[in-house]
């Protein structure tokens, strides 16, 4: 039987990454709770195994119901019925699958009624839901959400709706407004406060997936009078109090089976999250964060899907006798696509290791003092993360754009037609590299890890690193580029020009991106050798790439932009 | 009211993917070269099983099957989907069993387990494609049978209600507990694995598996990880009536059957093309 795990052994290698063993004996506090749950595990071993056999459990569910209805719910999509969604009934067969499965809240903690995953091996899951259908991940995916209320509610909130969660109740993030996209500073929506203490919210929000979720975190202006992001706060909106009526849903041009929401909120009852003023400046942040390596886990999948539909089309399709993908033109394509997608996948699961650690050191600095080497470690892969979120989705994001190009490229005309799978996922890429911070906003984001040397103290770590003797003239080549990154660098910090910066900054964390992500590949390829291939394919690619940036950079004078300026 | 329900499981060659080497030259299934699976009606059986759990809380589904130990993991995967436990009937006297024997020894290994409701198995196995095991059962215990199931509707005041699939149509019917009821492939499709289930039950087995100190004692410390298995005479099955011993059926020979004819060619839906279509089969002596 088909399965989206199974058949994908670059997710079995990530998994099995040194890295882990760390992070599951903290996850798992030494398997504290072997004797307190039956589906706890006793050791290590026993915790992979049940990753291992879960990720399975998602690769059925993946390959043969959410893949299996992707083209319906496309067509299909969800409707509007007196103020709420009807999704399509695909989108209903899928969420009753991951339901029966016990799929959702994964990574929250069993006293909840979660698996008590790491995030890596949920974000595993992510990249095959995404594979099998993007605008399906949305819904499935925002059990992310949960992790907020984890990390900020209080206890009793946690108890109601962390469980809730964990039994298939969906969410959503309620932040964009009309007027407050990228700048959510601008947000509008009331929320007053009410003689009993509790909240009541009133106003619009807008493009919100999954709008009509059964538990929502609303991000709205608490503080009368206050103009910026320091007058919001976080709320909890729970769709059975009602006050919350879906006005209309989007027409979009992908990811069309996740429902784009326009909501009005009508003295809608609402609990706060936290402390009032902190729901944009740290609540939404992590929120964010999180979203960010689901979008960076959805580009993979997509990637994913977009190569072995473009190869299985190569090998199939005949012209002058011969099958296409004999001919070099179309072989590049898919070496160059193949190994776009096993660079992002390294680098999303590189980011969501160090997510990870900072995550379960973040807990656990809740249940007891942590000692100064954990500080230590908890800051520094915390800093990693940071760096990594940023710069995952946004190389991710671009690469499942350029993959799903040159996956209707390869079918020619045919995939110019609705009758391959290739337009819906040319469609649904498009979204990626917008929503939760356009790619633009993620090199914002990026940018002081390459002015504070974040990135480049990492690639130093890997240079450190010992590799096989055949491996030497690659990383011969990784050097030079960083040599080359690190000129780059200087030469832009050393304009004093902050709208220079900014010119420039893309072209300098993609440089940092490009080497970053060719060291982790040359860390893949010293476990496996089946990466050998997608090492020298990328790192040919970066080094282009980075010689391109460097030489645009190198041959600009600061006083050019005004040629770019409006 | 909750129920006892029974499932009638059986682990069988996937004959769906019929490779080159599928039989050996004396006719027999090469189990070898075939992956053993969930009998996919006997699925279709344990999703109703699992329906009516549900919708009666307190309901226990234990699965039963007749093999050697390892069909065990048929018994596991029934857990990880929500079944509450289960039985592996395995003693080298049940080998060679007919459909007879089968349904002999079955019935017995139920008698065992004493209090039921409902005995829900699929329609038939996809290695044998009898359909007889479930009938057979439902007379051995002399009670009502539902064939062809493809919904249990309902199990209120010790009455089922079933809608069944037949050759016209659907029909639903009625009948009183205990009963048999074999269910269609057109049913349907069993949910899937459940990720807490399947941690807690990963470790389930029959005692024959357990030759790891460190296992037994796991299993031994948690009940519900413990699958029964079950012989002959703990059943008190009448050897006679068990295995080879006990089955009419003899296999004379089997043949391999080639379809030589390769082409489709369409006709259209017209009286012209169906007579030219007639007097072509007349001529060449298919047909007259």
């Amino acid at each position: 039987m088909a399965n989206f795990y199974n058949d994908n052994n670059s997710l079995k290698h990530h998994l099995s990454h040194p890295m882990m063993e760390k992070i599951v004996e903290l996850k798992e506090r030494n398997f504290a709770d072997a004797d307190k749950f039956d589906y706890a595990p006793q050791n290590f071993d026993d915790a992979m195994d049940s990753y291992d056999r879960v990720l399975e459990i998602v690769g059925d569910i993946c390959a043969n119901v959410i893949a299996e209805n992707a083209e319906d719910v496309d067509h299909e999509g969800p409707v509007v019925k007196n103020g709420h969604v009807d999704y399509a009934s695909g989108t209903q067969k899928n969420l009753d699958a991951c339901r029966k499965a016990g799929l959702m809240g994964m990574s929250m903690p069993r006293r909840l009624g979660g698996l008590n995953f790491p995030i890596t091996p949920y974000i595993m899951a992510a990249d095959m839901v995404s594979r099998a259908d993007a605008g399906f991940e949305n819904l499935w995916g925002l059990q992310d959400c949960a992790e907020t209320i984890y990390e900020f509610a209080n206890e009793e909130q946690k108890e109601k709706y962390i469980k809730r969660v964990c039994e298939g109740e969906t969410m959503s993030m309620d932040l964009t407004e009309p007027d407050a996209g990228s700048d959510l500073q601008s947000v509008m929506l009331k929320a007053t406060k009410k003689e009993d203490g509790t909240y009541v919210l009133n106003g619009v929000k807008r493009f919100i997936t999954n709008g009509d979720s059964d538990i929502h975190l609303v991000l709205a202006r608490s503080e009368e009078g206050s103009k910026d992001g320091r007058g919001l706060s976080m709320f909890i909106y729970d769709k059975r109090n009602g006050g919350v009526t879906v006005r209309r849903i989007e027409n979009k041009m992908g990811i069309k089976g996740s429902p784009t929401c326009e909501l009005v909120y009508k003295d809608a009852p609402a609990e706060l999250v936290g402390s009032t003023r902190l729901g944009l400046i740290k609540y939404v942040m992590a929120l964010m964060n999180g979203a960010r390596l689901g979008i960076a886990a959805q580009s993979v999948g997509i990637s994913e899907a977009a190569y072995r539909e473009a190869l299985a089309y190569a090998k199939d399709r005949k012209q002058f006798g011969k099958s296409i993908i004999e001919f070099p033109a179309v072989a590049e394509i898919l070496s160059v696509m193949k190994a776009k997608l096993d660079a992002s996948r390294a680098l999303l699961y590189a980011c969501s290791r160090f997510v990870d650690m900072y995550k379960i050191y973040d807990d656990i600095a809740k249940e007891r003092p942590l000692t100064l080497d954990e500080k230590k470690e908890q800051k520094y892969y915390s800093r990693l993360a940071d760096a990594f979120t940023p710069l995952a989705k946004g190389m991710t994001s671009e690469f499942c754009n350029q993959n799903t190009y040159d996956c209707i490229q390869i079918h020619g005309g045919s995939g110019f037609m609705k009758d391959y799978a290739c337009e819906r996922l040319y469609r649904d890429a498009r979204i990626t590299s917008i929503y939760e911070g356009t790619t633009q906003l993620q090199v914002v984001a990026a940018i002081r890890h390459v002015t504070t040397g974040t990135y480049l103290n990492k690639i130093r770590e890997f240079e450190a690193q010992e590799v096989h003797a055949e491996d030497e003239a690659i990383k011969n080549t990784l050097v030079f580029m960083t040599q080359q990154y690190a000129d780059a660098v200087q030469a832009v910090m050393g304009v004093d020009d902050t709208k220079y910066h900014d010119f420039m900054a893309r072209r300098l964390v993609e440089m940092a991106g490009h080497i970053i992500m060719g060291y982790l590949l040359l860390e893949d390829t010293q476990r496996n050798e089946e990466f050998r291939k997608s090492l020298v394919v990328y790192v040919k690619y970066g080094q282009a790439e980075v010689e391109r940036h460097a030489s645009f950079i190198g041959n600009f004078r600061p006083e050019q932009i005004n040629d770019y300026l409006y | 009211m909750s129920l006892n329900i029974i499932v009638l499981a059986k682990q069988v060659p996937d004959t769906r993917n019929v490779g080159k080497d599928a039989m050996k030259a004396d006719g027999t299934i090469n189990r070898a070269a075939l992956p053993a699976i969930f009998n996919p009606e006997d699925l279709n059986a344990l999703e109703q099983a699992l329906k009516l759990k549900e919708m009666y809380p307190g309901s226990k589904v234990t699965l039963l099957t007749m093999g050697p130990a390892r069909a065990a993991e048929i018994v596991r995967e029934g857990m990880f989907r929500g079944a509450d436990g289960g039985i592996v009937l395995s003693d080298r006297a049940f080998a060679g069993s007919d459909t007879l024997a089968t349904s002999y020894a079955l019935s017995a290994a139920v008698r065992k387990i004493g209090d039921f409701d409902i005995i829900i198995g699929g329609r038939q196995a996809i290695d044998g494609d009898t359909a007889q095991v479930g009938p057979q059962i439902a007379e051995k215990l002399g009670i009502p049978q539902i064939t062809y199931a493809e919904d249990i509707i309902s199990a209120d005041n010790c009455e089922v209600v079933v809608k069944r699939r037949i050759e016209s149509g659907v029909e639903t019917v009625k009948a009183k507990l205990p009963l048999v009821v074999t269910v269609n492939g057109s049913a349907a499709e069993c949910r899937p694995r459940n990720a807490k289930a399947l941690q807690k039950y990963k470790y389930a087995a029959v005692p024959s598996e357990l030759t790891d100190e460190a296992k037994k004692a796991f299993v031994e410390k948690r009940h519900y990880l413990a699958i029964g298995e079950w012989s002959a005479s703990d059943v008190d099955a009448d050897l006679a009536q068990c295995g080879l011993a006990g089955s009419p059926t003899k296999v004379k020979s089997i043949e391999n059957v080639v379809f030589t004819a390769k082409e489709a060619r369409r006709i259209e839906n017209n009286d012209e093309e169906l007579e030219c279509l007639i007097k072509e089969l007349i001529a060449n002596h298919t047909i007259g």
